[in-house]
């Protein structure tokens, strides 16, 4: 296993505390970034890095922040998106949780470089925990004089405050978590303007997630050299994966961005569990174009797994056994995201419920053939005609799982039942029609 | 100034105009429903979806601003197709009950299907979405949750124009619904609009509802007569009744909208109390007659007194709901002949508004009168002592004879205010479209139009000149204004012939100064400041 260089932490008690942070180096890269630094210079080193963003999206982070603009009246906003939402994905609260002080120094000093004097951190309302651990952070940052006045004698004023979610995927589309914070319905804005020239309460905003922030501080202490060797050159870096599901040992694995699909489910994860087969694989967050058995020998990196026809997103990992229904799996995603549309735009408050209750009747076994052709269209008609890409998020999986199982979806319509479960709870299943 | 081709026209447009209007400039209809002149872009419905070369994805035209050298398409198959699937996902789970919807005519939801999708649904009725029917909002509006569309327009102009927020989104996906915010109600004084602005049968109006199919009944141009704005509105009638008034666009007085008491306004011009025939006065009694008895009667009576007391005696009260042209006859009529001095004969303006008259600074004016400024322009009065002075002198028996136009002076001013003076007179004509408590004081009552019955302008609070149409004659054998004053300007000796209101106009604009240069051409339906606001704007 290679370096960690995100999850530093683990095995270390005690490391969200700032003494031990401290102990081991912490706020090194702050004190660095501000003393030797020009704001400028700042944002050029990670320009340079070529660090993308790790929400999902994978925009390059130094070029997002150089959108800001040069003159500006209002105050300059950057808002961490901690809404970690996306089913699959749990590699945020591992950071906010157990290293806070790693994404504090991360906000400091983009704070620093962008010239902003208050930053949120919007994070999930359900992350509870988190959301007191890093309330505690700032509180033993700003005790230390590294928030508040002139943060570390650099005469940058620095304040960070918490902003709790209320329950809703679509709070961590950028624009509807603006919209969230202002205290409005998260209704993703149409754009332009983007948040680079109008943000929060109309002000210029960056919005980072929390793994590309926690990124910052490592460029500043190694360099942009450093973090550009590790992986592959046009998007390199440390990268938390997400595994979960059919593997022996699902968790967070830390491992250079471009590491094959292969490699980490069967070296890091120890394969399929109980002599089973590996069936398929989501590799970015439910949202993303599934995989097959046979579709594994791809890097996990943003080129190589859009090349092979799927994102890299979140980087979470969904792994699926032969002993999975690919009807069933498919109809519980799409579960989701007729549950979480905000249902702003037509296609998408529309489409999902659709793409949900053919789903449901294809699994109940009281699905027609035609059926198959049907989602494919209403994902067509979905896709790309949408304020945000919740819409995309959910036609994205139906189209490939339809095209890529086919036979299974055909074996319910010609079964009249789904062959995985047992003929009397298949029975009752279609009787209550789900 | 970006150079743009849509559909193959190429056109140059000023910086910052979006597609729509841009499209709309070249006579190209992008299909909407979120979108709407007078409020912010939502972009939400995702109907005007247009290809834009080098743009990947198709973009909105409402938000989309022209660059130059932007080619569009507007409705290529690639469009086409995403309108389809808008429709289709909009009616996925729309209730489709046309036959006892009233938006059926004019439901923006049907004219696209018509247009853009004419395909047959693939999604089961029974697994429809559904949601609350009859939600009562206030006193004009309801809401049918199913028919919704989630446009939100309705939200964004209660936001935005009267800015009192009622309604808001609750619920998301396709479970979001319009309601009322906790321990709202949608009363508002302009809350009606919302009903206009619904693309969709969603939000319909409890006074119009069920009344009539809109496909049978005839818009008529006009402008609203129940305050000194002058809000310009469609009148939609059938069979001389009027169903309703809505609003009509007009950037110079009330952009595309209106209040609610304005368009409640035509139950007053209409009804049991109108009257539809000249009457006499046969002791207690009023009894009918013919027009032309009617006439003689005044010309005979009006002749004597002015014989017997000089020009003195005679005097008129003008009610500032009457039209321009009627009060330029009006006054022409009480200085006839015309006198070589000072004119001795009195004519006031009566423009009475209720004492608590409701005003703000949106389109709501406190004063209720539609032409207060036109009458003044005819240097007819309009302070209440003007009337008061004319009730002095007939109470002191200085005048015999009173004319009145359109004003009820007992149920406005109060018995006691009026009655010795009205008693006092030898002789009241009472013109006026109502049976009003005056008319227990007239000795000759003559019908005429209310302002949806006959041609003529109003001058507004601003001094802007603009134009009402006759949408159907006064009922029975009431008669329009103009007509009836020049029939008694005839009976007087006065031999102008007139034909019609814009002949009055004519001559109106040849005589006052205030609005020369004007006709009936140039007002056009938008109206125009009189010659004194134009100078001195």
């Amino acid at each position: 296993m290679s370096e960690r260089v995100l999850l530093r932490h683990r095995g270390i008690p005690d490391y969200h505390t700032i003494e031990v942070y401290e102990r081991h180096g912490g706020y090194e890269a702050t004190r660095k970034a501000l003393r030797d630094f020009q704001p400028g210079e700042l944002v050029e080193m990670v320009k340079s890095s070529g660090l993308r963003g790790r929400g999902g999206a994978g925009f390059p982070t130094g070029l997002k922040w150089s959108f800001l603009p040069k003159q500006t009246e209002k105050p300059v906003y950057l808002c961490v998106n901690a809404d970690e939402s996306e089913p699959g994905t749990f590699k945020d609260r591992e950071i906010i949780e157990f290293d806070p002080h790693q994404l504090l120094e991360g906000i400091i000093i983009t704070s620093y470089a962008i010239g902003c004097h208050k930053a949120f951190i919007y994070i999930r309302g359900e992350f509870f925990f988190g959301a007191k651990v890093l309330n505690r952070a700032i509180e033993e940052a700003r005790a230390k004089g590294y928030l508040g006045k002139n943060v570390f004698g650099s005469g940058l004023d620095l304040d960070v405050v918490v902003h709790r979610g209320a329950g809703a995927y679509i709070c961590g589309e950028e624009t509807g978590l603006i919209e969230s914070i202002e205290g409005k319905r998260a209704y993703p804005r149409v754009k332009p303007p983007f948040p680079a020239t109008y943000g929060i309460f109309g002000s210029p905003t960056i919005v980072n997630n929390v793994e590309t922030l926690a990124c910052v501080p490592h460029i500043v202490s190694r360099g942009p050299a450093w973090f550009k060797s590790i992986g592959p050159e046009k998007g390199p870096g440390p990268k938390l994966y997400c595994v979960s599901g059919h593997v022996e040992r699902p968790g967070i694995y830390e491992l250079p961005m471009g590491t094959p699909l292969r490699e980490i489910l069967y070296t890091h994860c120890g394969g399929i569990p109980g002599g089973r087969k590996l069936k398929a694989v989501i590799p970015g967050g439910s949202s993303v174009p599934i995989f097959t058995a046979n579709e594994i020998d791809v890097p996990m990196d943003f080129d190589s797994v859009a090349k092979a026809g799927s994102l890299l997103g979140s980087a979470g990992i969904i792994v699926m056994d032969d002993s999975t229904c690919m009807v069933r799996a498919l109809e519980v995603i799409s579960r989701f995201y007729h549950h979480e549309s905000c249902g702003q735009c037509t296609p998408c408050r529309e489409g999902t419920g659709w793409l949900h209750k053919v789903l449901r009747r294809l699994e109940a076994g009281t699905g027609r053939e035609a059926d198959l052709q049907l989602l494919v269209d209403i994902s067509d008609n979905m896709m790309g005609n949408t304020v945000c890409v919740l819409a995309d998020a959910a036609a994205m999986p139906v189209k490939s799982f339809v095209s890529k199982f086919r036979d299974e979806f055909v074996e319910h319509v010609r079964l009249g039942r789904c062959p995985f479960r047992p003929l009397g709870e298949a029975r009752r299943a279609a009787a209550a029609g789900h | 100034m970006p150079k743009v081709t849509i559909d193959g026209r190429e056109a140059l447009f000023e910086d910052g105009l979006t597609l729509i209007r841009a499209a709309e400039r070249l006579g190209i209809e992008i299909p909407h429903y979120c979108w709407h002149p007078g409020l912010t872009i939502a972009g939400n419905c995702r109907m005007c979806l247009v290809e834009i070369d080098k743009v990947p994805k198709l973009q909105i035209a409402c938000n989309t601003r022209v660059t130059d050298g932007m080619v569009v398409n507007t409705q290529n198959e690639r469009v086409k197709r995403a309108q389809q699937s808008v429709l289709e996902f909009l009616l996925i789970n729309h209730p489709i009950d046309c036959p006892i919807c009233d938006q059926a005519g004019e439901c923006k939801l049907q004219d696209y299907y018509m247009d853009f999708d004419k395909k047959s649904s693939r999604f089961p009725v029974e697994e429809k979405v559904r949601k609350r029917k009859v939600v009562d909002l206030g006193p004009q509006v309801v809401l049918d949750q199913e028919r919704c569309i989630l446009c939100l327009r309705c939200t964004r102009f209660l936001d935005e124009i009267p800015k009192t927020s009622e309604l808001g989104v609750f619920e998301r996906g396709d479970r979001a619904y319009i309601d009322l915010a906790p321990g709202k109600r949608l009363d508002n004084p302009y809350s009606a609009n919302v009903v206009d602005i619904c693309p969709v049968g969603a939000l319909t109006s409890k006074d119009f509802r069920f009344k009539a199919r809109v496909w049978y009944l005839k818009k008529t141009e006009s402008v609203c007569a129940f305050c000194a704005n002058g809000c310009n509105i469609e009148i939609y009638h059938r069979q001389g009744r009027i169903f309703r008034f809505r609003p009509r666009y007009n950037a110079e007085v009330n952009d595309y909208w209106m209040c609610d008491a304005g368009r409640m306004g035509y139950r007053l011009i209409q009804g049991e109390n109108r009257s539809t025939g000249p009457q006499v006065r046969q002791g207690d009694e009023l009894r009918p007659l013919a027009w032309k008895q009617a006439v003689d009667t005044v010309c005979t009576r009006l002749k004597g007194i002015r014989e017997a007391g000089g020009d003195g005696a005679i005097a008129g009260i003008l009610s500032a709901f009457a039209t321009n042209e009627e009060a330029f006859l009006f006054r022409r009529l009480l200085q006839h002949p015309p006198s070589a001095g000072e004119d001795s004969r009195s004519i006031a303006g009566h423009a009475w508004s209720p004492p608590d008259a409701y005003g703000d600074d949106l389109l709501i004016k406190r004063d209720k009168n539609p032409n207060r400024k036109g009458l003044e322009a005819l240097g007819i009065p309009t302070t209440p002592d003007a009337v008061e002075r004319i009730l002095e002198a007939a109470r002191r028996g200085t005048i015999k004879a009173l004319v009145v136009f359109g004003a009820d002076l007992v149920a406005e001013l109060g018995r006691e205010q009026v009655e010795a003076a009205l008693e006092a007179l030898e002789f009241l004509v009472l013109i006026d479209l109502r049976r009003s408590e005056t008319s227990l004081y007239a000795d000759v009552v003559m019908p005429t139009s209310s302002f949806a019955e006959t041609d003529g302008t109003f001058t507004n609070h601003a001094g802007r000149v603009q134009r009402v149409w006759q949408a159907f004659p006064p009922p029975g054998d009431a008669m329009e204004g103009w007509r009836l004053l020049t029939s008694l300007l005839a009976g007087l000796g006065d031999s102008t012939e007139w034909g019609s209101a814009e002949e009055v106009f004519a001559a109106m604009a040849r005589e006052a100064g205030a609005f020369s240069g004007l006709s009936y051409q140039t007002l056009a339906n938008r109206g125009a400041p009189s010659s004194a606001a134009a100078k001195t704007a």
